[in-house]
């Protein structure tokens, strides 16, 4: 019954953008995973950053556990941010091209001085919203799409093939939910 | 242990390096867009699925290769674990608030913080709700622990 109404859910074309730009991408997330992981022997994720910084600026103890990994993390996802600039002004703003890449169909481009910036077009108060329903679920739930996702199944954990069944699931339920309910984008 | 993670001169060039490439492939598979994401939720768009399973193969790869063919990680000293969380209620209670945000949307902490890289400064509202949810866990998994905080830093 589910799979007969998941099936009627599926699309003509389930890879309406091509699959090319989602495998090296894929491929560049774990490589940068990797690079740390051979160096360091740090499986690291993303989302224990949000915790560690906290410990710049409160006491609790929950945050202070974190004081030993909290410089490096910071280091990690500036690196994460300068990363995603480099796309932005490399492919994002057509400096390079290639036929792996595919150019955004959602949200909106938009031109800086040369430089072309993405910005979304979901609604602020759902990225609010999910944000604070994010923080709190990924640290009480050990990690999020990176480190249970990328290094935990990478490590085949059955803690994070539970952590990402449950909240792959849950999304996918949720997201047919909002846009049933017709809140676009 | 962090005074030796950070007291090689090249730890903390690697980690902006590998946080540089995981950025840049964030962009480029798109998924620091959340319209793509939320695409994928809504089985509209398969796509990404080649980034989560291409991603975890890569990792995979080194993390089951790199303990039988090299011995201690070069920059720590560290040995080469797995990433193994011990599986509770909390990863099954927290991975569907997590879900709940993610599905609600489109983001998780990595694609955000690369959406700001490609320009995306709507995404700030979804940092700052990320910290603030960061925060108030932190502040009530605190509580029963505070008495033992002075005894027991280390985690």
């Amino acid at each position: 019954m589910l799979i007969t109404e998941a099936v009627a859910f599926l699309p003509a074309d389930p890879f309406p953008n091509g699959i090319e730009h989602y495998a090296v991408g894929g491929a560049l997330v774990g490589l940068g995973v990797v690079v740390i992981y051979l160096a360091t022997g740090i499986a690291a994720g993303a989302s224990t950053f949000l915790e560690s910084t906290l410990s710049y600026v409160s006491d609790r103890s929950r945050f202070q556990r974190y004081r030993a990994s909290r410089d490096w993390r910071v280091v990690f996802a500036l690196g994460i941010v300068a990363g995603a600039f480099v796309y932005a002004l490399t492919f994002q703003s057509g400096l390079v091209s290639s036929s792996l890449h595919q150019t955004a169909t959602t949200g909106e481009l938009r031109d800086v001085g040369g430089l072309t910036i993405w910005v979304t077009e979901v609604q602020p108060w759902r990225l609010f919203l999910g944000g604070i329903l994010i923080g709190i679920g990924t640290r009480v739930g050990k990690g999020c799409t990176s480190g249970h996702g990328v290094c935990g199944v990478g490590s085949a954990s059955s803690a994070s093939f539970v952590g990402v069944a449950t909240f792959l699931l849950v999304a996918i339920g949720i997201a047919q939910l909002v846009q049933a309910l017709g809140v676009s984008p | 242990m962090a005074a030796d993670h950070e007291a090689h001169p090249l730890f903390m060039p690697v980690v902006f390096v590998g946080g540089l490439i995981f950025g840049f492939g964030l962009g480029f598979s798109h998924m620091a867009q959340p319209e793509i994401v939320l695409n994928f939720l809504q089985f509209e768009d398969f796509g990404l699925l080649f980034v989560m399973f291409g991603a975890a193969i890569v990792s995979g790869l080194a993390i089951f290769g790199a303990p039988r063919v090299l011995g201690r990680a070069p920059f720590t000293g560290s040995p080469y674990e797995r990433r193994l969380k011990s599986l509770d209620k909390n990863v099954v209670i927290g991975g569907g608030i997590f879900g709940v945000g993610w599905g609600l949307s489109g983001i998780c902490p990595g694609a955000a913080y690369a959406s700001l890289g490609i320009g995306n400064y709507a995404i700030l509202w979804g940092i700052a709700g990320m910290f603030i949810g960061a925060y108030v866990q932190g502040y009530w998994r605190s509580e029963p622990l505070e008495s033992a905080t002075s005894a027991t830093n280390a985690d």
